[in-house]
């Protein structure tokens, strides 16, 4: 039933819209999404990664814990909290030092054109980066720790250092295992909100600047919504919210269909 | 061979001395036992006499354990369990379509190899826990009667009578099987299965239980699995050896009197178990 | 040889120096925003903040009381509504189904987990206010119950998992039925879980901001009734958050500190109750 709703919602939106206008309408929100995550899988990635290297591979003992309790609990504040703290501390961070810096020696390159605002999509991709990095980080360690000792131990017998012995033992092993914990990481980074709403700026552009201001389907949704009272704009907000969920949903599927392959290959060697 | 045992409470119904050829309480027929497709008990046929202690032995894997849940249909509980052929409990099919095994289960009580007492139950709320999981409400007065009652019977009650409010944690191995036991028999079942209720345990607390063994089998009928020959020999009446068939089912070898099983097999099979030329 | 040995000892170095610092990055990160927001928070943070309404601006004092109890509100209403569905179908599917229904049942759980807390929030502008034409907290609890659910059942399940089978076949074999022996034995062994389950999805949901702007929308009236809109916590510290008046950002960080302290508060007490119970 909610089904049929959302359908009708859909059906009334595209017979008073124009086509075309809903067309170009979406676009810029789901470029805006795209380059944000982008973005912050850029930065994420390595960072997680090697925070969970570090989680299982190097840390003593006492150390593992408490570390990685710390890194989920990055993963509880609220969004709403961590874009309040961009807003005021990021942003300005980012105006300053970082935007100045690239502008000034990067400035050729079309992504760093443009003044400095701070909101932009790099202050959202870094955002973003702050809030899937936990997610990344706690799948990847699992993956990681779900290889087999012996694996370890047979790469060290043939005289590997141990960072060999990662790169050619256990993340060739778990691949699949870190592969869905990015894949988790970007779909959490494509519905992510308030943080987002609230570093992006807002406005409804293509650039390709990552300095402008942009908007992402989930900000367009949340901001627009206080203005739109009319039934039709109402019906695209929804139409949007729909787009996103198809997206998350498939991508969210995909990541679990790769780390259940991982545990049940795992499982099947046994 | 019975062991008198001090504050025992001697119910009205005297034990009936083994006899031959008496129609037990439990006749076995002709019953078969799967987990999914797989066999795990072949045609087993049996008389069980009431108050009388049945010893069931065998090699490992053999379908001892299977079998003995299948007198009180917790086979049926595990992933695939299937059951076919009947057993007759005063003349009628414990498997019968309209029989619910919750009651069968309380005339048929089970106490497994690791003792599992209740962890977030007092010692108290373990034995009356049959009782009290079963009602919408329990007097009081009654169930410290059935507490203290089956306690005595399993001869732990002095061990913890000052002690009823902690937890069944707090015991040892052999307490806690015993507290097992006193929780079994608090629903006053009719027959006691015990599935190596020693296996787990030291051997001083074997001995124990052992001797409880005998004093509970003035009321109750008893039938233990087990892997340790001597303790067969030292405590049971009849006697049932299983074995592993070509197709790696379990079948009945030979079933008789202990005394007989022991001296005087009449199966080269079980000649050759008793001894300890295989298993 | 030598040389090759060398370059191999230095990339080794480097790689393992450069997974320490992204770890430290990570937690430096956390202390950042936990620091800056605990201290900037509690700068601003006065008696006024908790026990007074909002006030227009311009004026001195003011606060977030009626936005404080909205969460409450709303958080309450969520559970009430999600706790019975998620228990429930966590006992469901840790005591009851079939493997193939069991696994279909945690793939959508799963799959709603997985749902961006906006959509919801959409979704349940188009079924719930929509029709009613009112915004409402009722529609707000429906929305954070929405969220809930997937991680309450899924923790009661895996907590029950976690009850050893031989607790399940020790209760069925007393001839207790089946939805007694979850009750009475399961249940309480899995407790501890189920709890902490239910609290982090608690905190979890007590700063959900995104579904409140469809369902909530916030008041400035103070709390009217469930069937009408309601302020909340995160929602005003969004609106402040955004607003041109330092006046307003001030109490967005003092509202931010007051969230942050009660969702991190919840998750320590989390863990520490896990730790204990783990030794």
């Amino acid at each position: 039933m909610p089904a049929i709703t959302r359908f009708g919602f859909s059906f009334f939106t595209s017979s008073s819209w124009d086509p075309v206008k809903e067309a170009f309408g979406a676009l810029p929100a789901i470029y805006g999404t795209l380059l944000s995550s982008a973005i912050g899988l850029l930065i994420a990635v390595p960072i997680s990664l090697g925070a969970a290297i570090f989680l299982v591979e190097l840390a003593p003992k006492w150390l593992k814990g408490t570390a990685s309790f710390v890194i989920e609990m990055l993963a509880a504040i609220p969004s709403v909290i961590i874009g309040l703290w961009g807003l005021f501390v990021l942003v300005p961070v980012v105006r300053s030092p970082i935007e100045n810096w690239l502008g000034t020696h990067l400035g050729s390159l079309p992504f760093f054109q443009g003044p400095p605002f701070g909101v932009g999509f790099l202050a959202a991709g870094i955002i973003l980066a702050i809030m899937i990095i936990p997610i990344i980080t706690a799948v990847s360690r699992d993956a990681m720790r779900a290889v087999p000792n012996e694996q370890r131990e047979a790469m060290f017998a043939l005289g590997a250092t141990r960072w060999e012995m990662i790169r050619q033992s256990v993340l060739p092993y778990c691949r699949s295992g870190i592969v869905g914990a990015i894949i988790l990481g970007l779909g959490r980074a494509l519905g992510e909100t308030m943080a987002v709403t609230m570093v992006i700026g807002n406005s409804y552009k293509l650039t390709a600047s990552l300095f402008s201001p942009g908007s992402t389907i989930a900000s367009t949704i949340a901001s627009q919504f206080g203005e739109a009272s009319a039934g039709v704009s109402v019906g695209s907000l929804v139409e949007l919210a729909l787009i996103l969920f198809g997206v998350t949903l498939l991508v969210n599927v995909i990541a679990r269909a790769l780390v259940w392959r991982m545990t049940s290959v795992k499982a099947a060697k046994e | 061979m019975n062991t008198i045992i001090p504050n025992l409470v001697i119910p009205d119904n005297q034990g009936k001395p083994v006899m031959g050829n008496e129609k037990g309480i439990l006749e076995v027929q002709n019953l078969s036992a799967w987990y999914g497709k797989t066999l795990a008990v072949k045609n087993i046929n049996m008389s069980i006499r009431s108050q009388t202690i049945m010893s069931i032995i065998g090699p490992s894997g053999c379908g001892k354990s299977t079998f003995i849940r299948c007198l009180n249909r917790m086979h049926e509980v595990a992933h695939g369990g299937r059951v076919e052929g009947c057993i007759m409990l005063d003349g009628k099919d414990i498997y019968a379509r309209d029989t619910d095994p919750v009651v069968i289960r309380r005339r048929i009580g089970m106490v497994f190899q690791k003792p599992t007492s209740f962890p977030t139950m007092s010692i108290f709320d373990n034995v009356a826990a049959g009782l009290k999981l079963t009602r919408f409400w329990s007097h009081k007065m009654e169930l410290e009667e059935v507490v203290e009652r089956s306690l005595r019977r399993a001869a732990l009650w002095d061990e913890v009578k000052d002690k009823l409010n902690q937890s069944g944690t707090s015991l040892s191995g052999g307490q806690q099987q015993r507290l097992c036991i006193a929780r079994a028999i608090a629903i006053e079942p009719e027959i006691i299965l015990l599935d190596e209720p020693c296996s787990a345990l030291d051997p001083s607390s074997t001995l124990k239980i052992e001797d409880l063994m005998r004093s509970l089998v003035e009321q109750y009928t008893i039938v233990i699995v087990t892997h340790n020959m001597q303790q067969a020999a030292r405590v049971s009446d009849m006697a049932a050896f299983f074995l592993m068939d070509h197709d790696r089912s379990g079948i009945l070898v030979e079933y008789g009197p202990t005394s007989q099983l022991f001296t005087n097999p009449k199966d080269k099979r079980t000649e050759d178990y008793i001894t300890g030329r295989f298993g | 040889m030598n040389r090759g040995y060398l370059r191999r000892k230095w990339v080794n170095r480097a790689m393992l120096g450069l997974s320490s610092i992204a770890a430290g990055l990570a937690i430096l990160i956390l202390a950042l925003i936990l620091g800056y927001t605990i201290i900037h928070g509690f700068s601003f943070l006065n008696l006024n903040f908790l026990t007074q309404a909002a006030k227009p601006v311009g004026e001195v004092g003011g606060g977030m009381r009626n936005e404080i109890f909205g969460t409450l509100i709303l958080v309450g209403l969520g559970s009430i509504i999600a706790l019975p569905i998620g228990l429930l179908a966590g006992i469901f599917l840790s005591e009851y189904a079939s493997p193939r229904v069991a696994s279909v049942v945690r793939f959508m759980a799963d799959v709603l987990a997985g749902v961006p807390s906006i959509v919801v929030g959409v979704f349940v502008y188009a079924i719930v206010v929509q029709p009613m034409h009112s915004y409402s907290a009722l529609s707000a609890g429906v929305a954070l119950a929405m969220i809930m659910i997937p991680v309450v059942a899924r923790t009661a399940e895996e907590s029950l998992r976690l009850v050893p089978n031989s607790m399940r076949e020790a209760a069925l074999a007393l001839g207790i039925t089946r939805w007694r022996a979850v009750i009475g034995v399961i249940i309480p062994g899995a407790l501890t879980g189920i709890i902490t389950g239910v609290m982090l999805a608690v905190a979890r949901i007590a700063g959900e901001t995104a579904p409140l702007i469809f369902t909530a929308l916030g008041s400035q009236f103070g709390v009217q009734g469930l069937l009408k809109p309601i302020g909340a916590l995160p929602l005003q510290i969004f609106r402040y958050a955004m607003s041109p008046y330092k006046s307003e950002q001030q109490q967005a960080w003092a509202g931010a500190f007051l969230l942050v302290i009660l969702v991190l508060g919840i998750s320590i007490l989390v863990r520490w109750i896990s730790n204990r119970k783990r030794i």
